[in-house]
């Protein structure tokens, strides 16, 4: 018992300063109890609505006194931007209501009053709105994540396509970050070799090389890349000078998709030569020499024989730089620019901007769950307990 | 290796690839060290500068840095959190490593992943949760929250370096000690604890790199007393860049280097002892 009391300590610590904050993120994903409070009576009355024709007299009452409640509380802003991201216009129209509703005498029917201020109220589709914005517990964040909706009749629709924006970004994440890994593998698999098969003290040096960028800072290495590659940068500056562009035709190559790509593969080829390398290092070059003496040449002793021996390394290397490529933030949110943006810049958008929590959230839970199932294979084919730093 | 002509100038072709990969990986450092020795404010080279005409170079964008009481402000707490946060990770870090690397240690595996977690974790979700998380508990916007959140961040390295090191660790060395009469104490001062230093110590490091270099979690849970030198980095590069920038990533450059160098040598005394 004694060596699992030494790991405990820590593995607590994890739980409460780590795993805990990710269970109610995604507890926020799931759970939305700002409206159901708010409105309890309503919602109760809503339950037995028919869903066709618009409530009656009653369910109106009940809701302009909870709305009145809610505004001498100081949550009624905070509700109308609830109900306004399920159906999109309606803050204006609670807004406008409870504002006409409060300064007018009390009214013989609410109903009526309601009505004249925004026929909206005369709409089923609005109440649909309304009861599903006070469902506590709901999937309605995971689907608005996956440009879903659900259909007044209760079935699950797509997006119309202009307004399809988490799927598209999802794909160019997972695109971009399939790039990435092939990128880093084509540039990181001939220096690993160059590295395993040199002399031991060149084989220091040249690791060195490769251990710089994995230790200097991101933000030194990313405001690097803008004064390389803006418009008025050092490799702009050196094209023109040399003549190979024009002084009016300099290339953008920042704050777009083109910075995010060449900063992060700049920042995410070390975890590719690292794991290539210690795999690299094992294999004898006698192999190579042996396939060579029997008459294959170069390419094929390399195809049957050498890269059928890395593939471990190559294994390694790729999942790990796809698994930080999808959730990076830092590089795209300085140098992408508009285009360059990832599905993290989304949920810091939604945390820090738009303040749409819940949305913030369902998009870091499936962030979160794509990133997990990753790391499960990753474990099974290298296993975390082999993973080596330098 | 034939010696005809397609194999020499096969190999030539890939050296060269080779050295434009090198190039690749070091050109931020190469370009951004001279830089922020310019006199001018201007990111790029000066004709001066290329030349090599000394009255091109200057110092004053790191007397600037030196003056600024905000640059000033942001080292200290980036060396406050960075200490709490690699004496907490190194301590917790330490003594799980020595735990999972007991064969007795049941469900190892799972254990291993659940403390490599936060290393995997996108950190932008971990930030997000945090924030949530901390909030609630009065954390946000405090030092203690970012140097809990720091730790969580830099155990993993701590765990994987010393773990790495008790592999090649001789168990029967404790078995020893312990027959001859030594406590379990003693025995991690006087015995484990000289072999695994290396370890230990490129952890702390690594953890300590982590912390010094983190700027989303301070985005979301740190306020404006906590503005670390990566926060400050950041609303610079968002905002205006000024060469003043150019001068602290220099120096952070030195110091990355100068970490990365001690944690080389660590290693390679680490792993030439064993055996």
């Amino acid at each position: 018992m004694r060596p699992a009391l030494l790991v405990l300590p820590l593995a607590a610590f994890i739980l409460v300063t780590f795993v805990a904050p990710l269970a109610v993120m995604l507890g926020r994903s799931l759970y939305d109890p700002l409206v159901a409070d708010a409105l309890p009576e309503t919602l109760r009355l809503l339950r037995q609505w028919d869903g066709e024709r618009t409530p009656s007299e009653p369910v109106f009452e009940t809701m302009a006194g909870e709305l009145l409640k809610a505004r001498r509380e100081r949550t009624l802003g905070r509700i109308a931007t609830r109900v306004n991201r399920v159906q999109a216009g309606l803050r204006s129209a609670l807004l406008k209501s409870v504002r006409k509703l409060r300064s007018a005498p009390r009214p013989d029917s609410w109903r009526e009053a309601m009505i004249a201020v925004d026929p909206k109220w005369a709409e089923a589709r609005t109440w649909h709105a309304i009861r599903r914005a006070g469902e506590r517990f709901t999937l309605r964040h995971y689907l608005h994540a996956l440009d879903l909706d659900q259909a007044p009749g209760g079935g699950i629709v797509r997006q119309p396509p202009d307004l399809r924006i988490y799927l598209p970004l999802l794909q160019r994440t997972l695109a971009v970050s399939l790039g990435i890994t092939l990128l880093c593998l084509l540039l990181g698999y001939p220096i690993a070799y160059l590295i395993a098969n040199a002399p031991p003290r060149r084989a220091n040096l040249l690791l060195l090389l490769v251990l710089v960028p994995f230790w200097t800072s991101l933000l030194v290495r990313t405001t690097s890349w803008i004064v390389l590659l803006q418009t008025q940068g050092v490799i702009n500056d050196l094209l023109a000078a040399v003549g190979l562009i024009a002084e009016d035709q300099r290339i953008s190559m920042i704050y777009n998709m083109t910075g995010t790509v060449v900063a992060m593969t700049h920042v995410l080829l070390p975890f590719m030569v690292l794991p290539l390398y210690s795999v690299m290092r094992t294999i004898p070059p006698l192999y190579m020499s042996a396939a060579a003496s029997l008459g294959a040449s170069f390419l094929q002793a390399f195809r049957r024989v050498y890269w059928p021996q890395t593939l471990p390394g190559v294994a390694a290397g790729s999942l790990l730089v796809f698994i930080l490529a999808i959730g990076y933030f830092i590089t795209p949110a300085l140098v992408g620019g508009q285009s360059g943006q990832l599905i993290s810049n989304m949920v810091a958008y939604h945390m820090q901007q738009s303040l749409n929590w819940g949305l913030a959230a369902a998009l870091g839970g499936v962030l979160l769950g794509g990133v997990f199932l990753l790391y499960l294979v990753f474990n099974r084919l290298v296993g975390v307990d082999r993973m080596r730093l330098g | 290796m034939s010696g005809n002509s397609w194999g020499r100038v096969g190999r030539l072709g890939y050296l060269a690839y080779c050295s434009a990969v090198f190039l690749f990986l070091t050109a931020p450092i190469l370009v951004i060290v001279p830089l922020s020795f310019n006199v001018e404010p201007y990111f790029t080279f000066t004709e001066g500068m290329l030349s090599l005409d000394p009255q091109a170079y200057s110092l004053r964008w790191y007397r600037t840095v030196a003056e600024d009481p905000e640059w000033l402000r942001a080292l200290a707490n980036s060396l406050v959190i960075g200490f709490a946060a690699t004496a907490l990770a190194t301590a917790l870090g330490t003594l799980a490593a020595l735990g999972l690397a007991n064969p007795a240690m049941p469900g190892r595996s799972l254990a291993m992943s659940l403390l490599i977690s936060p290393m995997v974790t996108p950190v932008i979700i971990s930030a997000a949760g945090m924030f949530f998380f901390y909030s609630d508990l009065g954390l946000a916007q405090t030092y203690p929250g970012l140097i809990l959140a720091h730790t969580a961040l830099g155990t993993p390295f701590v765990v994987i370096t010393v773990t790495a090191t008790l592999s090649g660790f001789d168990p029967n060395l404790t078995r020893a000690a312990a027959s001859l009469g030594a406590g379990p104490v003693r025995t991690f001062r006087r015995v484990q604890l000289p072999l695994i230093a290396p370890g230990v110590i490129s952890g702390a490091l690594f953890a300590f790199a982590t912390s010094f270099d983190e700027v989303v979690t301070v985005l979301f849970i740190g306020g404006l007393d906590q503005r670390t030198i990566p926060r400050q980095m950041w609303s610079g590069i968002r905002e205006q860049i000024s060469p003043a920038i150019l001068a602290v990533a220099t120096l952070l450059i030195a110091f990355a280097l100068l970490l990365m160098l001690v944690v080389e040598w660590l290693r390679r005394r680490g792993s030439a002892k064993p055996n």
